[in-house]
């Protein structure tokens, strides 16, 4: 067992194995966080470092319930409080992180590759909480934690993930992940959200809703970035919901057995009705609360993998 | 290898375990049983259905994984991947049988205690084992013992059970000869 790197950079570069270990690690957490007391001394001694260079909400809280919950000590940095509006380079405050003797630098960054880049240079471990529009690796590992709960065999299942793929590092998380474990993965947008090319990452693409979703087991809809929409990709939010909007009508042609999820922040009438939103068939809070457990998995993963090779 | 209990021993040991402790806690009432994965899920079963078969009443039953709480977590180099502990039960109030196997330096049983009170605040906790190959680094005993023996730092006592080896036996065995 044990994974191979102290790292968690991306899918992309994990086994198969690897990722269902991080998943079946994570069912002994899940179960932490239904206990009275809902916290282990594991990482006692163990010092996490966030570094969120870019805004986040519930990432960083994710990441830090995690690191609490696993009583490793804490310390957050984030962009607009930090130095780096003073000017300072990555690598100068990264290496003030280390001379302050960080076990795990957890990292989110708007430049792709920003966390590899890290990990060269620095003796602590480094996960990845995303990285531009690159990866968003423990989404993506939270993501199929929460379709195993409902479909324990993902060979086979139909996956359909809708909206902005382009500027979605989520989608591409998931992607690598669906597809090492053998589930059947589409895309649907507009042209314009579609990168060229990505049907070379094993997806189908389609730009008509109705044909994308029928039959589909997971309707994944992914969050229209507005504050990326700037370069004028779609012509108006309004055709973008007539065209894309998911809503009661277009769930009868999903799959009898079928959930919807969303990595959140939702725009409510945008990609997702209200409706749909707060549907039974919606696991978007499950996926919010199986994002603790799968943190604290990677999180313990990690550790369990740095102390041997400092001594 | 060196055979000290065979299958026999075993089961007359956990008998005699099962009547102490329906003397000590004066019956099933407000009795639960908890085994330590893996081998003290094993005992505890077999625990757990003596006592049901005496009483009428079978205890519930709660395993527990440790690996959270151990407190080598930064020495051990390959990392036993956590298993999860379930105990399906109220554990405040109630008087908790913890059975494990063998009872060496204590830390097991000091995290396993630590594990149950997480769960809430039981009545007592009462430590059950198989074999008491002395040597503890803490101050921890056990209130039901099936075997005590003598051992050597660098020995290795082992639990075989049917379930998983085919048959029931402990053995001790030195460093090299570990399966």
């Amino acid at each position: 067992m044990s994974l191979k790197s102290k790292h968690l950079l991306g899918l992309e570069d994990k086994t198969k194995g690897e990722i269902l270990e991080i998943l079946d690690t994570a069912k002994s957490f899940r179960k932490i966080l239904d206990r009275p007391v809902r916290k282990v001394p594991t990482l006692r001694g163990i010092t996490v470092a966030n570094l969120f260079f870019e805004a986040s909400t519930r990432t960083r809280t994710s990441f830090e319930l995690a690191e609490k919950r696993l009583s490793s000590e804490v310390v957050n940095f984030s962009a607009s409080t930090s130095s780096l509006s003073k000017g300072e380079s990555l690598r100068d405050t990264v290496e003030n992180i280390e001379a302050m003797q960080v076990d795990i630098v957890v990292m989110r960054h708007s430049a792709p590759g920003a966390p590899h880049f890290l990990s060269k240079r620095i003796k602590a471990a480094v996960v990845n909480a995303g990285d531009g529009t690159h990866e968003h690796p423990t989404q993506g590992l939270l993501d199929l934690y929460t379709i195993r709960e409902y479909f324990p065999k993902l060979e086979g299942l139909k996956v359909v993930i809708v909206g902005d793929i382009k500027h979605s590092r989520v989608a591409r998380s998931d992607i690598w992940g669906l597809n090492k474990l053998g589930a059947d993965v589409a895309l649907c947008g507009p042209p314009t959200l579609i990168p060229l090319g990505i049907e070379k990452m094993g997806v189908k693409v389609y730009h008509d809703l109705d044909k994308a979703i029928k039959g589909a087991n997971v309707l994944y809809l992914l969050r229209l970035q507005l504050e990326r929409q700037k370069g004028g990709f779609i012509p108006s939010l309004r055709e973008y919901t007539q065209l894309f909007g998911i809503n009661s009508e277009k769930l009868k042609l999903l799959s009898d057995d079928y959930i919807v999820m969303h990595p959140g922040p939702m725009n409510r009438g945008v990609e997702i009705t209200q409706e749909v939103a707060d549907c039974d068939r919606a696991v978007i809070l499950r996926q919010v609360t199986n994002g603790v457990a799968v943190r604290m998995a990677v999180l313990y993963l990690s550790a369990s993998l740095i102390r041997p090779l400092e001594k | 290898m060196k055979e000290v209990m065979d299958s026999q021993e075993i089961k007359r040991s956990l008998a005699r375990i099962a009547y102490e402790i329906l003397e000590k806690n004066k019956g099933v009432d407000n009795l639960a049983l908890i085994g330590i994965r893996t081998r003290g899920v094993y005992l505890a079963e077999r625990l757990a259905k003596i006592i049901g078969k005496l009483e009428g009443i079978t205890p519930p039953l709660g395993t527990i994984d440790i690996t959270l709480y151990r407190d080598d977590f930064q020495e051990i180099i390959d990392q036993p991947q956590a298993r999860g502990t379930d105990i399906m039960f109220d554990v405040t109030g109630v008087n908790i049988i913890l059975v494990d196997d063998v009872l060496f330096t204590g830390r097991t049983v000091r995290a396993a205690i630590d594990v149950i009170i997480d769960f809430g605040r039981p009545k007592t906790i009462q430590l059950a084992i198989l074999v008491d190959r002395g040597r503890r680094e803490l101050p921890i005993h056990a209130d039901y013992i099936g075997k005590e023996i003598q051992t050597k730092p660098n020995e290795f006592v082992e639990l075989f059970v049917k379930e998983e080896d085919g048959e029931d036996k402990v053995v001790v065995m030195k460093k090299n000869e570990k399966r």
